[in-house]
């Protein structure tokens, strides 16, 4: 019995405290592929104070808008913009959407390094994964039938291909569909004549990235715009932030020096305009 | 706590108002203990139903069974889980019969035929093998069986085809040695059974030989696939069905073997004859929680089964990607869109409730040929 009183007492201590000492709450939602980068940037932003709690949950940019609308969550993280429905939405509740462009990302198209095809037209990966091309040799290569891979359709990685790549078309009921960016990596060093598609930062030498449209993708050709698959990630805050509030603070950590080395280390490419 | 003293208050019969009524409070409480579970398992379906109903209501029935193309993100979005049911079935199929036969046996020689020594130490083994997670196997078959079938699969296919193919050819060779022999030629001569023998063998070593050249030329294209995943889920099984089967065995004891001895049965009369009829139901539990856990499995064909909604061409085509209603479920949970209530949410509840029901309607059949066979058995 004295030790669950015990036990008590530390329980009611040690929740005071933390009620006591985190009176900023700074609550984040939305997508998957954003939500990487919120977590190092609130695990960095936590450490350096500690009377802030920030807590990040991915459920998708669709519910990461639609929390931000309901005043449910103070940023939401999205890998799209916001469509027209939902900032009428927004405005409707009392809320004003302000997007800031956190971070860049890419997707190169991997091969495996085997592969001899050096790069392929936007049309030509759309055919492929359309199913119109179905051999290796039509583009160059190996007289093989090419495998391809595809992340989930759960993905911020995969709406932004369909949306990109596919312009909305179907993609062929023989691509396999893998639950992670890594998983695609490995199936693609595995599979000598498989195609996929991951982040940036999951390019190594294990792998081959694609030229596409005669441009390699690295952080160069992604920040300049002339890579063609990549696309800025956004949070969306109610109005621009209080400035000197954590919020602001929080919100301006990509624009630091330490944020832009969290985004790249992350295997995505900072907003920079040198 | 309890136990003690519903056992004392059922010795002491003379009992006073209290003891009753502790005794029907204990007894009440089981009573509860007991229906969580039936009541967890009850609401669980009702509330899959619940959302899966809608989903019928929004895109009807007609798409879901009979429509080939699974696009949930397309905008507009199509929902043909027809593929999808296809490859849960189709590895559900494939790695029970891998793993029925090779479980079953197993758990024959542990009981009946390897000393006793041996079935010490190999059954817990066995059942460590049990223990290891789904992921842990799905890694493997991602990592290193996938890669490996793509490199060498028609090798293994040839010797699978060696592996399966000789015992088999083996016992219809020897059978039908025996019903050669026995109505054509009277005298039981050495050199007549011979004759008949190798003539059986030779082309049953032909048949074998072409189709060890048919499957060794078959190039695995992409590994994670049907039969990578069939295999996998044959091994998860295979602790499972052998322990359960095993344990019935063992359990039917030993007088019921000596008794069969002792009328002059063989080994094999004994264990065929009379151990297996009488544990039936025991081992037929142990199949089907083995056809259910490969039908459950999760874990290891989101990981490895390549999620391609199609149904291979041609149909027989194990080795082409394919997707299965778990790996759905689990992997579109995520975007699907529950605040708005979208058919892509409800979809996937659409697909539990199949998988329950298939489940279920799978359960009770076996009970009902069990119970029909208990009552043929009078037993």
């Amino acid at each position: 019995m004295k030790k669950i009183t015990i036990l008590f007492f530390i329980l009611v201590l040690t929740f005071s405290t933390i009620s006591l000492g985190a009176n900023q709450k700074i609550v984040i939602d939305g997508s998957t592929t954003v939500g990487p980068i919120a977590k190092a940037f609130a695990e960095y932003y936590m450490a350096l104070n500690k009377d802030v709690n920030i807590s990040v949950s991915e459920s998708g940019s669709g519910n990461g808008a639609k929390s931000l609308i309901n005043n449910k969550c103070d940023i939401a993280d999205m890998s799209r913009f916001m469509k027209k429905s939902e900032f009428k939405a927004a405005i409707d509740n009392g809320i004003s959407p302000v997007a800031h462009v956190v971070a860049l990302d890419g997707l190169p198209i991997l091969v495996h390094p085997s592969n001899p095809v050096q790069g392929l037209t936007l049309e030509q990966v759309r055919n492929m994964y359309m199913g119109i091309i179905r051999n290796w040799k039509e583009v160059g290569g190996p007289d093989k039938k090419i495998i391809l891979i595809s992340r989930d359709t759960n993905s911020g990685t995969y709406e932004t291909f369909s949306k990109l790549i596919m312009k909305r078309a179907k993609i062929f009921k023989k691509c396999e569909y893998v639950g992670s960016n890594g998983a695609v990596k490995g199936r693609v060093q595995n599979t000598n004549n498989a195609i996929g598609y991951a982040g940036l930062g999951f390019v190594d030498r294990t792998v081959k990235a694609l030229k596409v449209n005669g441009i390699y993708p690295s952080k160069k050709t992604v920040t300049s715009g002339k890579y063609p698959i990549a696309r800025p990630l956004f949070m969306f805050t109610n109005g621009y932030p209080k400035m000197g509030s954590h919020l602001y603070n929080f919100i301006r950590i990509y624009m630091t020096k330490k944020g832009q080395e969290i985004v790249k280390r992350i295997g995505f490419v900072p907003v920079t305009a040198y | 706590m309890k136990n003690q003293t519903y056992n004392s208050i059922l010795i002491s019969k003379g009992t006073s108002r209290l003891r009753r009524l502790v005794s029907f409070f204990t007894r009440s409480g089981f009573f509860l203990i007991t229906s969580i579970a039936i009541f967890a398992v009850f609401l669980i379906i009702l509330f899959v139903a619940k959302d899966a109903l809608p989903f019928f209501h929004l895109r009807g029935i007609g798409e879901f069974f009979t429509s080939i193309r699974w696009y949930p993100a397309s905008e507009p979005p199509e929902f043909g889980v027809l593929p999808i049911i296809f490859g849960s079935i189709l590895v559900t199929f494939l790695s029970t019969l891998i793993s029925v036969p090779l479980a079953l046996f197993s758990a024959f020689s542990l009981s009946d035929i390897l000393p006793f020594s041996v079935r010490q130490v190999v059954k817990p083994i066995i059942e460590i093998i049990a223990a290891i997670p789904s992921v842990a196997y799905g890694f493997f078959a991602l990592v290193i069986f996938a890669p490996f079938l793509q490199r060498s699969g028609g090798h293994l296919l040839g010797v699978g085809v060696w592996m399966i193919g000789v015992p088999v050819f083996g016992v219809i060779i020897i059978i039908l040695g025996q019903t050669i022999s026995g109505k054509f030629i009277s005298s039981h001569s050495k050199i007549s059974e011979f004759i008949i023998y190798s003539v059986l063998i030779i082309p049953a070593f032909f048949i074998l030989y072409k189709l060890f050249k048919t499957f060794s030329a078959i190039k695995v294209e992409s590994g994670t696939n049907a039969f990578n995943v069939s295999i996998i889920l044959a091994i998860m099984a295979l602790p499972t069905i052998v322990s359960v089967a095993e344990d019935a065995l063992f359990a039917a004891g030993r007088e019921i073997r000596e008794g069969s001895y002792a009328l002059g049965a063989t080994r094999a009369e004994t264990l065929l004859r009379v151990v297996v009829p009488a544990v039936k139901s025991g081992i037929f539990a142990a199949v089907i929680l083995g056809i259910m856990r490969a039908l459950g499995e999760t874990m290891v064909v989101w990981m490895a089964s390549g999620n391609a909604s199609q149904i291979p061409d041609p149909i027989y085509n194990i080795m082409e990607p394919i997707r299965t209603l778990t790996a759905t479920i689990a992997g579109d949970m995520g975007e699907a869109d529950h605040v708005t209530g979208s058919a892509r949410y409800h979809v996937l509840f659409a697909m539990a409730l199949f998988l329950l029901i298939f489940s279920f309607t799978g359960n009770i059949i076996t009970e009902w040929i069990m119970s029909r066979s208990r009552k043929k058995w009078g037993n």
